[in-house]
């Protein structure tokens, strides 16, 4: 197994271990131990459900700082799309792109403008690849780790292209090498995101070897610099025109919210779903193949789509009535024309995926098949003689999740508090019985012994229990 | 307790929900990832389930569904109480439907049902009287 590297993590000192994270995450990859909230590695996508809705704001995201422009000698900003929605009246995106120059960075390049080459390149896959419909897109990082561990069946309709980040980092990397002549490693090509997920991407990307992109910023953290430096700007080209950077028409910038990437591909015949939880029983019902005549399929993790991802600022949905204003006067697409460095930089650029993904069966509880018919067994009893009210309690989202947990030797059944709570009737009972029978010595040592049986079993539940001294003590008993 | 190796599944389906079609199908295809079943049986064990589960809910008013599985393959019974098949051998032909005009409204009945069964199974018997109901067994191997 590899790439399971995450942008997630959790801040112990700030976690109560209280049980929101492990209600709300999609692949049920966080159990409550010991107080505190654990991220299981393989089971977690980096989808950002968990920084969504912990109230403590225990769960963050790496990223880099913008003192990660003084490890290169020339920085190329790579604004995502949904970053233009983040504002309130700015309708010329060459206002955002040149206040991003005054943060620091010594050039440009939308990730927009390489989406709409993206789109190109989408509906040429899918007229050449019928045999391939439904076409999944590979866009969003968290869908292409969901599929990769839970959906095999599916991992062939995936689109085996490099998403337009990859595109974005590639084109510009062409342009300032050829522009300043510098070698590789001083040159930095600094992703501005909406989400954790493209942050794991960066550093462990699926489908590709190795991502070009050098460092990645949030968008949450460059806003408020970003705020003043627009104010900059504004003054700083009162009197002058202002420098048109931009590159993107109506189908790039759409990119950001769901839908944009299938109005991309101009086809009747596609599905957008946003939302993780809508984006399951999607995969789910295409695994089954519930729906036919469709060639595309666009998912996004957030609702809303990137613009709904955590690093964001504004409301998704104000943010997709935002994207619409700033899309009105703009030409359906611009990145192909001629003159554009966007069009003159990709030409040799490898659009394709050049690794393959494959199938990881982290959910499986058991090293075979037979292994795993027996375990199913044991979890079908563990999970009857649980109250099946998934309180979470235990630290395990589900009932089923404990008795899972419980077959793979993570916990004990004695996590569950009811379980817990039949057994304290039990030993109270027993001690009463002992307390009663006191006045009678026959009686005492009978009760004494079968206490201190029940003790020892209860107590040593995660441990194997000591069948034999039990049997021991039974025959001192006869 | 099921035999050493084998694991007995059971699911009711209940009758004319069809929000609720498709959950045994869903649940056992769960359960056969985690048994570490092959995407391939597992592929068509969902669709045939599938298909089977929604034909119980749009012709015979619901029924249960018995799942037994080893490693060697997986055994699926679909027993219903509802009004039979007539004619099997038409109703195994593709484009065949005998649904009502409100189910294909609904986007099914569209006559693939048991063609798509028959598909994906190894080897599937279908046992109905008219009036009485039907049993559909179906065997995928691994």
């Amino acid at each position: 197994m590899e790439n399971f590297y995450h942008s997630i993590y959790l801040d112990k000192e700030l976690c109560k271990g209280c049980l929101n994270c492990i209600k709300r995450c999609p692949t049920q990859a966080i159990r409550v131990r010991n107080g505190k909230a654990v991220i299981n590695n393989k089971f977690c996508i980096d989808c950002g459900e968990c920084i969504r809705i912990c109230p403590h704001y225990a769960k963050l995201a790496k990223r880099d700082t913008l003192e990660i422009l003084d490890k290169f000698e020339y920085t190329v900003a790579l604004p995502a799309p949904s970053l233009y929605t983040q504002f309130n009246n700015i309708k010329d995106i060459n206002l955002i792109l040149n206040a991003l120059l005054g943060l620091g960075f010594d050039d440009v390049f939308e990730v927009s403008a390489a989406a709409e080459l993206v789109s190109e390149a989408t509906i040429k896959y899918i007229a050449e690849h019928k045999e391939q419909w439904p076409i999944i897109s590979s866009a969003c990082p968290s869908i292409v780790r969901l599929v990769r561990v839970r959906f095999p069946n599916l991992i062939e309709h995936l689109l085996p292209i490099k998403a337009p980040i990859e595109i974005a980092a590639e084109i510009a990397l062409k342009k300032v090498t050829e522009k300043t002549g510098l070698p590789r490693n001083k040159i930095g090509l600094i992703f501005i995101t909406p989400c954790p997920a493209k942050v794991t991407y960066s550093k462990e990307p699926l489908g590709i070897e190795k991502s070009e992109i050098d460092g990645v910023l949030a968008i949450k953290d460059i806003y408020p610099l970003l705020l003043e430096a627009l104010k900059d700007t504004v003054k700083e080209y009162e009197d002058s025109p202002m420098p048109e950077l931009s590159e993107s028409g109506k189908i790039g910038i759409g990119w950001s919210v769901s839908g944009g990437e299938a109005n991309g591909i101009v086809s009747d015949n596609y599905l957008a779903a946003d939302g993780i939880s809508n984006v399951i029983k999607v995969l789910e019902n295409l695994e089954d193949e519930r729906f036919s005549g469709l060639n595309f399929i666009e998912l996004n993790a957030c609702a809303g789509g990137c613009v709904g991802g955590v690093l964001t600022v504004e409301n998704p949905y104000i943010a997709q009535t935002k994207n619409k204003r700033l899309k009105k006067y703009l030409p359906v697409k611009v990145s192909s024309f001629n003159n554009r460095a966007t069009t003159v930089y990709s030409e040799d650029v490898d659009f394709d995926w050049n690794k393959e993904i494959v199938y990881e069966p982290v959910f499986r509880i058991g090293n075979n098949v037979i292994e795993g018919i027996n375990n199913l067994n044991s979890v079908e009893k563990i999970v009857e003689s649980f109250p099946g009210l998934d309180c979470g309690s235990c630290g395990a989202p589900t009932c089923r999740a404990l008795a899972e947990d419980i077959v793979r030797g993570e916990a004990s059944d004695t996590a569950c508090i009811y379980i817990f709570k039949e057994y304290f009737n039990f030993l109270t009972l027993q001690l009463s019985t002992l307390t009663h029978n006191m006045s009678d010595a026959s009686d005492a040592g009978n009760s004494i012994a079968n206490l201190e049986q029940s003790l020892t079993s209860f107590f040593n539940k995660d441990a194997a229990p000591p069948e034999k001294e039990e049997k021991e003590e039974k025959k001192e008993k006869k | 307790m099921a035999a050493d190796n084998t694991i007995k599944l059971h699911y009711d389906v209940p009758n004319d929900d069809f929000t609720r079609a498709g959950e045994a199908s869903s649940d056992l295809k769960g359960k056969l990832k985690q048994m570490g079943i092959s995407p391939d049986a597992i592929r068509k064990v969902s669709i045939a389930l599938y298909e089977g589960e929604i034909n119980m809910v749009i012709h015979a008013n619901g029924g249960y569904i018995d799942a037994e599985i080893s490693e060697n393959g997986l055994k699926l019974v679909l027993c219903d109480t509802g009004p039979g098949i007539n004619d099997i051998v038409q109703a195994t032909q593709a484009g065949f439907s005998t649904a009502l005009e409100q189910t294909r409204m609904l986007g099914f009945g569209a006559g693939m049902g048991l063609p798509n069964m028959l598909q994906n199974t190894d080897d599937m018997i279908i046992d109905s009287i008219v009036g009485v109901g039907t049993t559909i067994t179906m065997f995928i191997k691994m």
